[in-house]
Formats: structure tokens, sequence, C-alpha cells
């Protein structure tokens, strides 16, 4: 029962940190971008590669993913998506559907469609449990790894939001992205840095989660649905909203499967239906911002 | 492009062309039959992505529905495949009844993220009620009886891509009508400025569930078409690349146009069936390649050709 609810944490967690770029992303310019789940695949594969053919550590491994995913983001933000930020909804469908064709195709031709596994350090592996009969919680100690490091990023990124002169400038742009050009903020450019580091935490959140969500070509499309269903029911107006509906949806997620698994992933998908016909905006959405 | 809804002359022999193809060229009836059923699933998108302006992500819910359906009626209760094609459509048109309410409101990533889901769960469904449906194995072993009584369906596919491409013609003259009407005329101000629709009094929410249903209605008859014409129905039916598939097809062909669906459908599966003969298994990059060229270079230029020479992107 707890180990369900700690799994559960743990996977909302890695969920949140692979969807807040792409929460940010879209409230700030409106852009429905799918192909999110790419960047984080590029993670993922960045860290297997290197651990594989290289031997590097995995600790070493971890920025390195997000170094790379960053970079990638930012030429891709600079080059391909700017133009495409006033476009109609369905061309920026379009265009990152087909980014995410590429992304699979090229991963394939280059490292083989089979299913990458992660070899994770010794002292990751094991297991602790605490407590006895129903109220056992067993806790992998990769699973605690990945809540630790998520729990801080997200305190991170909270911090930077809320007290930095960055994080106000990002907010002002988020709610009025003309008002606050007109105030003598470069948006594009707290935009592109907002990408890189969105593609980048995407990017560290696919190498987090090579050994728990598995790594292969399909990933981008598979937890695509995923990335979009946290935005959409947490709304991209704050960070507290995303975590929440990432938490809910992890929980959820592994419970069903645990519990139900004839149903698995069917209740996820009538939930997020129900929550988007009965709140449009969200669920979590701040009075008064402009969404 | 016609907007008057008077019929051209080269429409008559555009259809005259397409319906003698298969007789004229049987080798190419399968390829023919294919490109007939994707044409039709892609008008029906058309009628509410071009014309009422809903993106949706999930199409392809109502596509394979109807091909289940059939598939399923055609085993169990009976193999007349005009009979199955009317149950194909009623549950296409049923299915979309029950999911109008749920595309009425909210934004297009809301709208995106619905359709999305109904798509999914379908599959869901599909893939859990393995004593009905076969599960991940596909519902094998339809077998169809003769077309009218009279036409069996043979080897080469000629019976069935006349078939496809009669229903076709009937449904594409069907929604031609409709998006002339004055129902389709709301269609488009909905499209472009829904405050201002609603003002002049015109209830958005009953045309955009009725459009709707027309729409998944067609889908399930495009998928009953596939169903009954291949014998077989699988979970990959109502996977997203067959909704993203459709709307890369509406794109190419050109949306607000029905003959787009058409046109589409005839460069999308050839195209298809050009790469993946070079590249059998890598032809999706190729795929993505064009959807990214196309968005970047604009998706009116891309397909009028003869527009590219001019600056600005004038008319």
């Amino acid at each position: 029962m707890l180990t369900i609810l700690f799994d559960g944490i743990a996977y909302g967690m890695l969920l949140f940190v692979l969807a807040v770029g792409l929460a940010v992303t879209m409230g700030l310019m409106n852009f429905i971008n799918l192909a999110h789940g790419a960047f984080a695949m590029v993670g993922g594969y960045i860290t297997i590669l290197l651990m594989q053919r290289q031997g590097v550590p995995f600790l070493v491994c971890l920025p390195l993913a997000f170094a790379g995913s960053a970079l990638l983001g930012a030429v891709l933000e600079r080059t391909l998506y700017r133009p495409l930020y006033h476009k109609p909804h369905l061309d920026q469908v379009l265009f990152s559907l087909g980014l995410t064709f590429m992304a699979a195709a090229s991963v394939d031709y280059f490292v083989g469609s089979s299913m990458q596994i992660v070899q994770l350090p010794e002292w990751l592996k094991g297991r602790t449990e605490i407590g006895s009969g129903d109220w056992v919680l067993g806790m992998g100690h990769y699973r605690l790894f990945i809540i630790v490091i998520c729990g801080a990023l997200t305190l991170a990124l909270q911090y930077v939001l809320a007290k930095t002169r960055f994080g106000s400038r990002l907010r002002a742009s988020v709610d009025d992205q003309r008002v606050a050009a007109g105030l003598g903020i470069n948006v594009n450019a707290v935009f592109l840095s907002t990408f890189a580091v969105g593609s980048g935490l995407a990017g560290l959140g696919g190498a987090l989660g090579a050994d728990v969500l598995g790594m292969d070509p399909g990933f981008p499309l598979k937890f695509m649905i995923y990335f979009l269903i946290v935005v959409a029911v947490g709304g991209t107006s704050s960070i507290t909203g995303p975590l929440l509906a990432a938490l809910l949806l992890g929980i959820a997620d592994v419970a069903g499967k645990y519990y139900i698994p004839k149903l698995g992933a069917f209740i996820v998908y009538s939930l997020m239906i129900v929550i988007l016909v009965w709140r449009p905006q969200g669920l979590f959405v701040r009075k008064g911002g402009r969404s | 492009m016609n907007r008057d809804g008077r019929w051209k002359y080269w429409e008559f022999v555009l259809w005259a062309v397409a319906l003698a193809a298969p007789w004229v060229l049987p080798s190419y009836a399968l390829l023919l039959n294919e490109i007939a059923i994707v044409a039709l699933f892609a008008v029906s998108l058309d009628l509410i992505l071009g014309y009422s302006g809903i993106v949706s992500l999930g199409h392809a819910a109502f596509f394979g529905f109807g091909a289940y359906s059939a598939a399923l009626f055609a085993k169990l209760v009976m193999p007349d495949p005009l009979v199955g094609l009317f149950i194909g459509a009623l549950a296409g048109g049923v299915l979309a009844a029950l999911a109008s309410p749920t595309i009425l409101r909210g934004t297009d990533l809301s709208r995106l993220m619905v359709t999305l889901g109904l798509g999914l769960i379908l599959m869901e469904l599909a893939n859990k009620l393995d004593w009905l449906t076969g599960g991940a194995d596909g519902l094998q072993g339809v077998v169809m009886g003769p077309l009218l009584g009279r036409f069996e369906f043979d080897l080469y596919g000629q019976v069935a891509a006349s078939y496809s491409g009669i229903v076709l013609l009937l449904l594409f003259v069907v929604a031609r009508r409709l998006v002339h009407s004055p129902f389709g005329a709301t269609l488009m101000a909905i499209r472009d400025n829904r405050l201002r629709t609603m003002a002049i009094g015109i209830s958005v929410s009953s045309r955009l569930a009725i459009i709707y249903m027309v729409a998944g209605t067609m889908a399930g008859v495009a998928g009953a078409l596939l169903a009954q014409t291949s014998g077989f129905a699988s979970l990959d039916l109502f996977e997203l690349h067959r909704s993203a598939d459709v709307m890369l097809v509406l794109v190419i062909g050109g949306t607000g146009w029905l003959y787009g669906g058409v046109v589409g459908a005839l460069v999308f599966e050839i195209m298809q069936k050009f790469l993946s003969s070079i590249t059998p298994q890598y032809w999706t990059f190729w795929i993505g390649l064009f959807l990214v060229v196309l968005v970047l270079v604009g998706r009116e230029r891309m397909v009028r050709p003869w527009t590219w020479f001019y600056r600005g992107g004038k008319q």
C-alpha cells in the first residue's frame, strides 16, 4: 500500500521533471509542442550510449544529458521553432509531430529499435524496507534517488521563478507577452533560455527515467500523451499545477496498474477526459491571469 | 476553387477516370482501394478540421470503431457487405454523437487531448476485450459475402476497389452538398469567428455536434470499408499514427477543400509506397521531414506550386 504510494510519487516526480519544460513553453508562447518527448529521448540515449560505449559513470552522465538536450533545444528553438509561434495550432501540431517522427526514425537508424538497458551503479540497486505487516514501505534506492533529485530540482525551479530577476521576467512574459516586451524585457531571449532549460530538464528526466520507463525509439510518442496530460490538467500558469497533476497521474497510474490491471491505462484516460470536459483550462488554475 | 456548388465538367471526368481505373489497371486495384478508403477518411476529417476548425488527433477512433463493428457484424451476424457498411456507419455516428459534448468546450489543446484520449480508450478496450476482438492479434476470420448477392470480392481487389470508389463518390456528393448548403456556411462562420457567429444567433454547439456526428459516420464507413475489403481488423486501426497520417493526407491536399482529401490520399499513398519500397524501416523519417518542411514553407504555398515564385504570399 505505502509502497505503491511511494512508487507512484517517484513516477509522478519523474513525469513532472519531464513535463515542466513543456508547461512553461506552452504557457509562454502558446505553442503546442508535441516534440517534447523527443528531447527526453535524446537525454536518455546520451546517458545510455555514454555508459555503454564509453564507460562514463552514471552521475557524470546526468549533467551531460541535461547539457546535450538543452543545447539541442536552444539550436532548434532559434532555427525552427521561432518562425512558428504565430502560426495556427494546426501547423504547430503538424510540425512537432514531424520532428517527433524524424527523431524516432533517426534513433532507430543509428542505435537500433530494441529497448535499451541502463546498468545502474551498485549503490542504487538495493531496496530498504521500513515497518511491518500491511504498512510495510519498500523503497527501491533508485526510486528514492529519483525523488530526491526531482524534489531538489522542483525547489530550485520554484526558487528561480519566485525570487530571482529572471523568474520575474519569465512570469511577466507568461502573463502578458506584449506588455512585458513593452517594459523592455527581451522576451525572445527569455524564451530561448526557458526553452533550452525546459528541453534540458526533459533530457535529464529521460536520463533518470531510462531505467524506470524504458528507452526505445517509440518513447516520444508513447509518453507524449502523459506529458500532455500533465500540462493540460495542471494548467500552464504556475509550477505547482503541473507538479500536483504529475503526482496525481503518477499515483493513479501505478495504483491502477497494480490493483486493476485489466483496466490499466483506461482509468487515466477516462479521468483526463472527464477533467478536461469539466474544467477545460486545467484543474489548478490561478484566478485572474491570462490563460 | 469552386465556391458556388455547381459541378464543373472536370469533376465528372475525374470521377469517371477514378471509377474506371480498377478495371483499366487491374494490377493497381489494391492500391486504388486503399486510396479510396484513405480519401474518404480524409474527407470526413476535412469536415471537422477544414470546415469547422476543430483540431482533432483522435479521428482514428471512429475509423477503428467502424472497422471493428463491421468486422464483428460480418463474423457474428451476417456477411452481407452493405448491411455491414450501414452498421459501421451507425457505429461511427453513435460514437461521435456520444463524444460530441467533449469537443464543444475548451481550447485547442484540451480538444486535442480529449480526442486523443478517446482514441486511446478505444484502443485499450479493443486490446482488453480479447474474447470479442481478438486483442493484440487482431480480429481474424472475417469472411465477406458477395456484394449485392452477385459480385464476389476477388483476390485482385477489382470489386473491392470499385465498391470503395462508389461509396466514396456517394459520400463525397453528400459532403459536397453539405458544405455548400447554408449549414456549411455557418460552419465556416464558426471556424472563422466563433464569437460573432454566436452573436448573430447561430447555435454553435448544435452545429458542431451535428458536423462531428456526420464526420464520425463517414469515418466509420471508411473503417468499415477497410475491414470488409481486407477481411481483418487490428489494434493498429486506433493508433495515433493513423490519426496523424490522415491529418497529413488532408494537409498535403489542402484543408477546407473537399478534393483536398482525395488529392492528398493519392499523393500520400503513392509517396508511402515509394518511400517504403526504398527504406522499409525508416520511411517515417521522410514523412517527418516532409511535415517539417511543409509547415516551414507554409501549407498554402507548398500545395500550390505556382505561388512559389511570388513574394509575400499573395494569392
